[in-house]
């Protein structure tokens, strides 16, 4: 081995490495890409979890159509009104509200209540179990329970409960949606976080069905939507399934105790006991009674007066 | 130039001699990539793209610079060096010039730099011989980079197609993920293995 071999190889390597690092230097500049530092500024305020709840590919792609294509500045749910704000003082404009989401089961079709059509075998995933005739489910609209939301969630915010049906994790949902585009029944819903109670079913099914099917299914009975059940409106039927309107502030009790399935749930009810739930129906009922009294004496002292005016007339 | 070569590289560096299931190069992005169907084929048209280009470039840096000055034992340092920035000039020119593409193969592009089937495909554009003891020419050479990269694709597209079934197939929580898609390149690999019965080299 002698040195001039040594020399060659430093020096023919040298060489085609020094002309492509030239190269390549003066390529950047030429074919160099102006980006926003906007774009950059954005991208590193965003939370990085690529949910899609904005409806852009990931992150960056949110980023990037804020800033060229003007998207909207509240669309993304993960990072609340903080990032929202943050993205407000550096495109110069005045943030809107986003309202916090959580998402929720509309279903209480577990293992013990719901019926089973038939048994299913194949893969264990929601989205082929619905391909074999919409599900092995008896309910058309039924939580198959194969927890395909659980897996879609990107933040841990979800898991399976022994009955069968998925739960939210209120503290760690930070609303982005994947689990409702995940569900092939439509059955996650979003809601605001500040509500506590929930319709609790999705069947869109008559009464006889939805009884045959599952014992705690909504039946379609209009009792919850009635103004005399929920006088500020938050509640409307839509064909054979009530609709809660969450625009309209209502702690919607009167629906929650009125329903006679108990499709109402409240969250808060899980932090009371047996009792403390008893005794708040027992409350409502009172009142309620007391209310129609009133409103009954109400009405007989109209009639009364109408008569003594009619009387007076005469 | 004869057209029957060409024929013969398309047919051998597709199948027999497949580069991920035949000579077992390129693993990595073979089992990193096969997840879903949309990002094998966006691999696999960048890995067309680059190998094609490499191919070009490193015999034509073979041809003028190593032989002529007697320096083929820094074949792999040199071709090493090539690729990568080969790979670099790629993606900028393609940023600037081509921004559709670039943001369909960007994140594939520096991926590529480090994928063994590139240098593995310059190096044989360079030590294949033919029957009669003739070397690839230039387009022998570009041609089998190309056709390289297109059984890389085939490799990769067949297994991203199988491994999105298997994510709902019913195996043994031991077996989900990486060991399953290991056995069934394992197994594919067998498949084309029948291919080396045809002897047409």
């Amino acid at each position: 081995m002698d040195t001039t071999q040594i020399l060659t190889a430093f020096l023919s390597v040298g060489l085609i490495g020094a002309v492509l690092g030239a190269v390549l230097a003066y390529a950047s500049k030429v074919f160099h890409v102006a980006v926003d530092p906007k774009v950059e500024k954005i991208g590193e305020i965003l939370p990085q979890a690529n949910c899609g709840a904005c409806g852009y590919p990931g992150c960056s792609g949110y980023a990037d159509a804020v800033v060229s294509k003007g998207a909207a500045i509240n669309l993304c749910s993960p990072g609340g009104q903080g990032v929202v704000d943050q993205i407000a003082e550096i495109m110069g404009v005045t943030a809107a509200a986003s309202e916090p989401m959580v998402a929720y089961c509309a279903c209480s079709g577990s293992k013990a209540n719901a019926k089973d059509r038939f048994e299913y075998y194949g893969p264990k995933s929601c989205a082929s179990a619905v391909f074999v005739s919409g599900g092995h489910k008896a309910c058309d609209y039924g939580c198959l329970g194969f927890a395909d939301c659980v897996e879609a969630c990107p933040f841990d915010a979800m898991g399976m409960g022994d009955d069968g049906l998925p739960y939210v994790i209120d503290d760690k949902c930070v609303g982005c949606g994947a689990c409702v585009r995940a569900c092939p029944k439509g059955i996650m819903k979003m809601m605001p976080k500040g509500a506590t109670v929930y319709l609790s079913c999705s069947s869109k099914a008559k009464g006889k069905e939805v009884t045959d099917a599952c014992t705690v299914g909504c039946i379609g009975c209009k009792i919850c939507s009635l103004p005399k059940t929920t006088p500020s409106g938050a509640i409307k039927m839509e064909g054979d399934l009530p609709v809660v309107n969450y625009s309209i502030e209502d702690t919607l009790t009167g629906a929650k105790f009125k329903c006679p399935k108990g499709c109402f749930i409240d969250k808060a009810d899980k932090n009371k006991t047996a009792e403390q739930i008893a005794s708040e129906k027992e409350a409502f009922k009172a009142e309620e009674a007391k209310a129609s009294e009133a409103a009954k004496k109400a009405a007989l002292e109209k009639a009364a007066a109408a008569k003594a005016a009619q009387e007076n007339a005469q | 130039m004869d057209f029957s070569h060409l024929v013969v590289i398309a047919v051998s560096s597709i199948f027999i001699n497949n580069f991920v299931l035949g000579r077992f190069l390129g693993i990595c992005p073979f089992v990193g990539v096969s997840k879903k169907l949309d990002s094998a084929v966006g691999m696999g048209m960048a890995v067309i793209f680059v190998m094609t280009l490499a191919s070009i470039v490193t015999y034509t840096i073979q041809k003028f610079i190593l032989d002529p000055y007697d320096i083929q034992y820094l074949q792999t340092i040199a071709f090493i060096l090539v690729i990568a920035s080969l790979v670099q000039f790629i993606e900028m020119f393609m940023k600037k010039n081509m921004p559709s593409l670039y943001s369909a193969l960007g994140i594939f592009l520096p991926l590529i730099t480090t994928n063994c089937a590139v240098l593995g495909v310059a190096i044989l554009n360079i030590d294949s011989t033919w029957a009669d003891g003739t070397k690839y020419n230039f387009i022998e050479s570009a041609w089998n980079g190309f056709t390289g990269g297109v059984g890389f694709t085939v490799a990769l597209v067949l297994m991203a197609g199988i491994r999105e079934r298997l994510e709902l197939a019913d195996i043994p929580e031991s077996m989900k993920g990486l060991p399953i898609a290991f056995v069934t390149s394992a197994l594919i690999a067998m498949a084309f293995l029948g291919f080396s019965g045809m002897s047409i080299m």
